[in-house]
C-alpha cells in the first residue's frame, strides 16, 4: 500500500471507534497515569526531600538519580521481569503478564525523572526564598509543603514529561505485560504488533491516537497552568 | 484569598487529579482490578508462538473454548524457545509450540506433562518476484537454498530461536550447507517475528522462510511472492504441553488440562480445521495421527 493509502485507511479507522480499539486506548491511560500517579505521590516529597537534606554520599544519589532518568525501558521492563516471574523473588504474587505489572515498571521509568526535576526545582525554589521562609519560621521539612506549591508549575512539567516517556515506551510494557489481547495489549504494544502483521494502516492509526492523546493531555495541562498563573498573578 | 488558592490547587494539579479520579473509577470495575489471584475471573495462561498469534488462528478458537468452558486463555506469544522457556520459568499453564525436539527436550527435563501434536501446516519459501536465484516454482528445497547460497542472494533469517528458525537450519543442513563456514552478507539475521522477517524480506528484495499461515494472513506483501513450496520437507508440526504442577505448583493444572484435551478433541480440531482465510484452510488438525 502506497503512503497516502496507509494514511487514508487510518484516520477511517480512528473514526469509526470500535470496542476492542477503545479496550487498548482505555488500557493504554490507566498503565500510564496510574503509573504517573504513584510516582508523582512518592517522587514529589522525596525529591524535594532531597533538595533540602544534607548527608554523605548526597552527590552520589543525585547523580545517580540523574543517570537513571535515562535507563532504557526495556532494561527497567527485564528488571521486573525478573522480580515478578515465577521463578523469581515476587513470584508468588503472581503478578506476570498482569497490567500491575506493567504499571510497576513504568513507575520504575517515571519516578527518576520526577525525583530528580523535583530535587532541581525546589532547590531552586529554597536557594531563592530560604531568608524568607526562615524568616516565617519554615525550615527544614516543614518547608516543603510550601515549596512544592510555589514550584507546582515546573513540577507539572515534571510530572508531563514521566507521563510522555511512559506513555511512549514499548520494551518494558511488552516483556512485563506479555502483550495478552484485550488484557495487557496496549497503543504500543498493538502498534508493535500490526507493524509484525504487515497491517500498516492500524498500527498507524493507533499511532495518530496516540500522539493525539498525548498532545490533548500537553493542552489541558499548558491551559490549566495559564488559568492558574493568571490567578496568581 | 481562600479562594483563590483553592482554585490554584486546583488548576495547577489538574492533571494529577485527573489521573487520580480516571485510576479510580477504573479499577472500580472488576476486569481492571482483575489479578492471578482473583477467585471471580478464571484464567490460563499459554505461551505460545508468533505464527499462531499473527495468523489470526487464536482469534477464531479460544472464542469457542470459553463459551463452552468459562475459562478464558491468555495468550503471551514469543518465539518457540522463549515460549517454552516461558513455561520453564512457571509463568505460563500451557505451551502451545511447533518444534518436537524442543518440545521433547521439555517434557523430558519434567517441566511438561506430556506432548500431544495439534495440527500442521507447512513452511514456503517466499522471495522476491524477480527471483534473483532462479529457483521460482522448484519442487526441492534444499536444491533452492544451494542455488541461493551460491547466488549470495539475500536471505533473511528470523535468528530467533523460534520453530521456523529451527527448521530453517534443519534445511540448510539436509541441504549440506554449513552456515557458519558460508554465512555472509547475504544471510541476515533479524531476531524477530514472522511478520517482522517478512516486513525485512519484502523491503530489502530477500528470500525468508515463513509458515504458510503467517504469509497468508500478511497485509504487506509488496513485491513478495512463494518461491517453493510442496516439499514435504516443509511439514511443520504444532504440538501442545501442560506445563508440570510438580515442577511448579501453583500452575493451574485442571484448566490447563481442560485446554489441551479441547485442542485434540474432534471439536477443537474441528474448530481449527474452519479456520481459513480467503477460503483457504491454514492449520490441519492431526491429532490422532501417530508420530506426528
Amino acid at each position: 500500500m502506497e503512503f497516502g493509502a496507509i494514511f487514508k485507511a487510518a484516520f477511517a479507522l480512528v473514526v469509526g471507534l470500535d470496542p476492542g480499539f477503545l479496550a487498548i486506548v482505555g488500557l493504554s491511560l490507566r498503565v500510564t497515569l496510574t503509573a504517573v500517579l504513584i510516582a508523582a505521590l512518592v517522587g514529589l516529597p522525596l525529591g524535594a526531600a532531597l533538595a533540602l537534606a544534607r548527608f554523605p554520599g548526597r552527590s552520589a544519589v543525585i547523580i545517580c538519580l540523574n543517570a537513571l532518568m535515562g535507563l532504557p525501558p526495556v532494561v527497567a521492563g527485564l528488571f521486573v521481569f525478573l522480580m515478578l516471574s515465577r521463578s523469581g523473588p515476587l513470584g508468588p504474587l503472581g503478578l506476570l503478564f498482569t497490567p500491575s505489572a506493567m504499571i510497576a515498571a513504568q513507575v520504575l521509568l517515571v519516578l527518576p525523572i520526577v525525583i530528580a526535576l523535583t530535587r532541581q526545582t525546589v532547590e531552586d525554589l529554597w536557594g531563592e526564598y530560604r531568608d524568607h521562609l526562615r524568616s516565617v519560621g519554615l525550615e527544614g521539612l516543614r518547608a516543603i509543603p510550601t515549596l512544592l506549591f510555589d514550584g507546582r508549575f515546573a513540577l507539572a512539567t515534571a510530572l508531563l514529561a514521566g507521563f510522555g516517556r511512559a506513555s511512549a515506551e514499548v520494551g518494558a510494557v511488552l516483556i512485563v505485560g506479555g502483550n495478552i489481547a484485550g488484557y495487557t495489549r496496549t497503543m504500543t504494544t498493538a502498534i508493535t504488533l500490526e507493524t509484525s502483521k504487515g497491517d500498516l494502516p492500524l498500527a498507524l492509526g493507533l499511532g495518530l491516537v496516540l500522539i493525539a492523546l498525548t498532545l490533548a493531555i500537553n493542552a489541558v495541562a499548558f491551559g490549566a497552568s495559564r488559568i492558574g498563573a493568571r490567578y496568581a498573578g | 484569598m481562600t479562594l483563590t488558592r483553592r482554585l490554584l490547587l486546583l488548576t495547577g494539579l489538574s492533571v494529577a487529579l485527573s489521573g487520580a479520579a480516571l485510576a479510580q473509577t477504573t479499577t472500580a470495575t472488576p476486569p481492571a482490578k482483575t489479578a492471578p489471584a482473583d477467585a471471580g475471573s478464571r484464567f490460563i495462561t499459554v505461551s505460545s508462538t508468533t505464527s499462531t498469534q499473527d495468523s489470526g488462528l487464536f482469534g477464531h478458537i479460544l472464542p469457542l473454548f470459553k463459551a463452552k468452558t468459562g475459562i478464558e486463555v491468555r495468550v503471551v506469544s514469543q518465539g518457540t524457545g522463549q515460549a517454552l522457556d516461558t513455561g520453564r520459568r512457571g509463568d505460563a499453564d500451557v505451551v502451545f509450540v511447533h518444534a518436537k525436539a524442543q518440545e521433547e527436550k521439555f517434557v523430558a527435563d519434567g517441566f511438561g506433562l506430556e506432548r500431544k501434536p495439534v495440527m500442521y501446516n507447512d513452511f514456503i519459501l517466499i522471495g522476491p518476484k524477480a527471483d534473483p536465484a532462479g529457483i521460482a516454482g522448484a519442487k526441492d528445497i534444499t536444491t533452492a537454498l544451494k542455488a541461493i547460497q551460491e547466488k549470495g542472494a539475500p536471505f533473511v533469517s528470523r535468528g530467533d530461536k523460534s520453530g521456523t528458525h529451527s527448521a530453517e537450519l534443519a534445511l540448510w543442513k539436509a541441504a549440506g550447507i554449513d552456515l557458519a563456514e558460508k554465512k555472509g552478507a547475504w544471510y541476515r539475521e533479524i531476531g524477530q517475528g514472522m511478520g517482522a522477517a517478512l516486513n525485512t524480506a519484502g523491503s530489502m528484495g530477500a528470500y525468508v522462510l515463513a509458515d504458510r499461515g503467517t504469509w497468508l494472513s500478511f497485509k504487506n506483501r509488496g513485491d513478495l511472492v512463494i518461491s517453493v513450496e510442496g516439499d514435504k520437507r516443509l511439514f511443520n508440526q504444532y504440538g501442545v504441553i501442560a506445563v508440570n504442577p510438580a515442577k511448579h505448583p501453583h500452575v493451574k493444572i485442571n484448566d490447563g488440562q481442560a485446554f489441551v484435551n479441547w485442542l485434540v478433541s474432534p471439536e477443537g480440531q474441528k474448530a481449527i480445521a474452519d479456520y481459513k482465510i480467503d477460503g483457504q484452510q491454514l492449520f490441519f488438525p492431526n491429532a490422532t495421527q501417530a508420530g506426528a
